[in-house]
């Protein structure tokens, strides 16, 4: 263990302060990506001939490799932690809106006909009927962004040191100290893991109506699945 | 539009066109390593997934192991392994399986979980076999959803197999990854592009595969 926790001083941070900073690289993207996908899934909802092309144009962002995206936006916004930000803010943009779509089209017909029937206007229906019981969704959606978004923040280590944990991959091989990636990796997995919980425990929080541990019952026309796999088409 | 004008660049020069750094060449390793990975993938994630989904059981272990998997940064487990175990195919394939069993295990027993009880029931009150039933009843109507996992991962495993050239290998990786030391953004959108395109044509191939594998009757919408 010795030297596991020794942080070459290149870095410029400690441990703890790395931590931190490979969080704030993460999540913020994910809020940002966020708070785009829930108007965007809003309209796809609401005019239906917009989902299918949005799914294209989406599909092909996320299909673009990270590193790329990084490298091409060094042009516009300098070797930056902005410049890590913006790709994990789209896929996580990618991810999100799927997910939201299918859980605010998976709310019962009938439910919207009562909620309208008791006065509710299209705005408060949606947030206060379609969004409530799209939780399940919308927090599997961002369970994925999430882990995938920590998981991608490493990779920023390749365009000057912007990286976060990943930087100590970077300072493994330069000081053939191969402890350091393995810090790396560890605690960029824990770091995943406990948030992946911290949004499990969201939902049980924000979702009280429904038992613990279960999910809704599966339909056939919307199924909902567990710890959402990415199905970014579909 | 700069973005524009260096894939017209990159696509225009004859030079990347022909030899052991041509595109062809290149595409070809990419989608030696994606069909590598995909096919280890899904020989460890389809058996499991179809069990487990079959018999019910061991959904929170899945979810467990699935979460715990992808919570395993690619890029860092790419350098790790190959610190410990030196270059080669192997260090880059062992992060590449391990970010697309998830996808592929989840959908999977998802997928056959979910199928309408109904016909297995009347399967098995038919005097069925347990693995005819799986193997003839729900996988049908499973198959839709199974593919849209093994679809998912596809993609992941081609826009990730780019690492590969981190390492020293081929594929269009190298053009990214040579773009961004030599300081040739040109190079990093063509290998982007490319990328983005192989990623498209997987798409349209498991969108091939599915009109032709899935039955009428299955079809959704």
């Amino acid at each position: 263990m010795n030297g596991f926790f020794d942080i070459p001083s290149d870095l410029q941070h400690s441990y703890q302060g790395l931590i931190g900073l490979h969080l704030r690289e993460a999540l913020l993207p994910v809020l940002a990506g966020l708070l785009l996908a829930l108007p965007l899934a809003q309209l796809c909802v609401r005019f239906r001939w917009l989902y299918p092309p949005v799914l294209g144009a989406t599909t092909i962002l996320y299909a673009v490799p990270s590193l790329a995206f990084f490298v091409v936006l060094i042009d516009y916004t300098g070797q930056t932690e902005l410049t890590v930000m913006i790709p994990l803010a789209v896929y996580s943009l990618v991810v999100l809106v799927p997910a939201i779509v299918d859980g605010v089209r998976s709310v019962p017909q009938e439910t919207l006909a009562a909620a309208t029937a008791m006065g509710f206007g299209p705005v408060r229906r949606y947030l206060q009927v379609q969004l409530p019981i799209a939780v399940p969704a919308i927090i599997a959606g961002l369970r994925v962004a999430t882990v995938s978004s920590i998981s991608l923040v490493s990779v920023g280590t390749l365009i000057g040191n912007q990286g976060a944990l990943g930087n100590l991959l970077a300072d493994a091989q330069k000081y053939d100290r191969p402890e350091l990636a393995v810090n790396s990796v560890i605690t960029t997995a824990v770091l995943a893991i406990l948030c992946d919980a911290l949004l499990v425990l969201l939902r049980v929080v924000l979702t009280p109506w429904m038992p613990n541990g279960t999910r809704r019952r599966p339909k056939p026309s919307t199924r909902q699945k567990l710890p959402a796999p990415q199905d970014v088409t579909r | 539009m700069n973005v524009l004008n260096f894939v017209n660049a990159f696509f225009s020069d004859s030079a990347h066109w022909h030899g052991y750094d041509g595109i062809p060449q290149r595409l070809l390793e990419h989608i030696q390593y994606s069909v590598l990975a995909l096919a280890l993938a899904a020989a460890i994630g389809l058996p499991v997934g179809l069990l487990t989904g079959h018999t019910g059981r061991g959904g929170n272990a899945l979810a467990f192991i699935a979460t715990a998997a992808r919570a395993l940064p690619s890029f860092g487990l790419l350098v790790l392994i190959v610190i410990v175990m030196g270059f080669g195919l192997l260090p880059v394939m062992i992060p590449l399986v391990i970010l697309a069993v998830p996808p592929i295990l989840v959908t999977t027993y998802e997928a056959v979980r979910t199928v309408d009880p109904s016909p297995v029931d009347a399967a098995r009150g038919m005097g069925m076999h347990e693995s005819r039933i799986l193997f003839q009843v729900e996988l049908p109507v499973a198959l839709p959803l199974i593919l849209s996992g093994l679809r998912s991962a596809a993609i992941q495993i081609v826009s990730t197999a780019t690492i590969a050239a981190y390492v020293s290998l081929g594929g269009l990786g190298r053009y990214i990854v040579d773009g961004l030391y030599q300081r040739n953004y040109e190079k990093v959108v063509g290998g982007a592009t490319l990328v983005a395109v192989l990623a498209l044509v997987t798409l349209a191939l498991f969108w091939a595969v599915g009109r032709l594998a899935v039955s009428p009757g299955v079809r959704r919408r």
